[in-house]
């Protein structure tokens, strides 16, 4: 399909951030994506940083200190 | 906030115009909404930049009570998030202890792999460059929120989070806890895209590995 240098998969791992951005250039993307579709390794470890994202995406921020969160409302009450 | 690129900022939503208004109204359930909604985003990302938690509460203090005093002058071109973190990551850069200006030359500088290279073939295999054969990935389970193993791997990646080196930690906290743009965040960490990039995705890797490690140790 095309005669150039494939991607390797230690290349590939290192581009799976741009991948996901949109920020390959549309060469190095198609070769990504030559790549996936012979390389289950691959495939794989595209998901592992997809889930991998995803569960970023659930770390909720811990609640505010109720004491701190006074002490802001306080300056609001100051400024008012 | 001359100095501040507001035209480059998201503008304001409607939802927020209301919140604003509401807040000139002197609208202390308003205050406390935002305050709400916001502070926990700000100690996290102004930790990344002092040296104890007691410090980072006294900028994201210091940097509600400069939103009060501007408010009345807010002109919508920027989202109040975007705002408030460009002023609070100004006003912990001023009580911050390192020096981070050559922050990009040092990034640039690194060029270590992701991926362990010990997981590759090496040059005088007929595949070098591609997974040994007991290294292949496999993928991560589907985890429903709420499952115990979600629960496991949600606290596998806070701990592994926590664990980041600053810059790592705060540009995938902004990024993938906070949701933020890539425009935003390598704008208010006075990064190049790449860099930020760069520290995103080394980040991400490490995160990943950690997953990786929990889900292959023997139950």
């Amino acid at each position: 399909m095309n005669t150039e240098q494939p991607l390797d998969c230690n290349e590939l791992v290192e581009l799976v951030t741009d991948y996901l951005d949109g920020t390959l250039d549309l060469h190095t993307r198609a070769r990504f994506d030559e790549h996936l579709l012979g390389c289950d390794g691959c495939a794989n470890y595209l998901q592992q940083f997809r889930t991998t994202v995803a569960t970023l995406g659930r770390v909720s921020e811990d609640a505010i200190d109720p004491a701190f969160r006074d002490k802001l409302l306080d300056a609001f009450k100051n400024w008012r | 906030m001359t100095g501040y690129h507001l035209a480059e900022m998201t503008t304001t939503s409607a939802d927020e115009a209301d919140l604003i208004a509401a807040l000139r109204a002197r609208d202390e359930v308003a205050f406390a909404r935002l305050v709400d909604q916001h502070t926990p985003a700000m100690l996290r990302v102004a930790r990344g930049y002092v040296a104890s938690h007691e410090v980072a509460e006294e900028v994201v203090q210091e940097t509600w009570i400069a939103l009060l005093k501007g408010i009345d002058r807010f002109e919508g071109r920027s989202s109040l998030r975007t705002w408030l973190f460009t002023v609070m990551i100004n006003i912990a850069k001023t009580r911050g202890l390192r020096d981070r200006t050559d922050a990009d030359v040092q990034i640039a500088a690194y060029t270590g792999g992701t991926v362990d290279p010990k997981r590759f073939r090496d040059s005088d295999d007929p595949w070098p460059g591609h997974w040994k054969a007991d290294e292949v990935p496999s993928p991560f389970p589907d985890t429903p929120e709420g499952s115990v193993l979600g629960g496991e791997l949600l606290a596998v990646t806070r701990r592994e989070l926590a664990k980041l080196p600053e810059r790592q930690r705060l540009v995938v906290t902004m990024r993938d806890v906070l949701d933020m743009d890539s425009a935003e965040v390598s704008r208010l960490l006075d990064l190049s895209p790449a860099n930020q990039r760069v520290l995103l995705h080394r980040g991400r890797a490490a995160v990943r590995q950690a997953l990786e490690n929990y889900l292959k140790e023997p139950v």
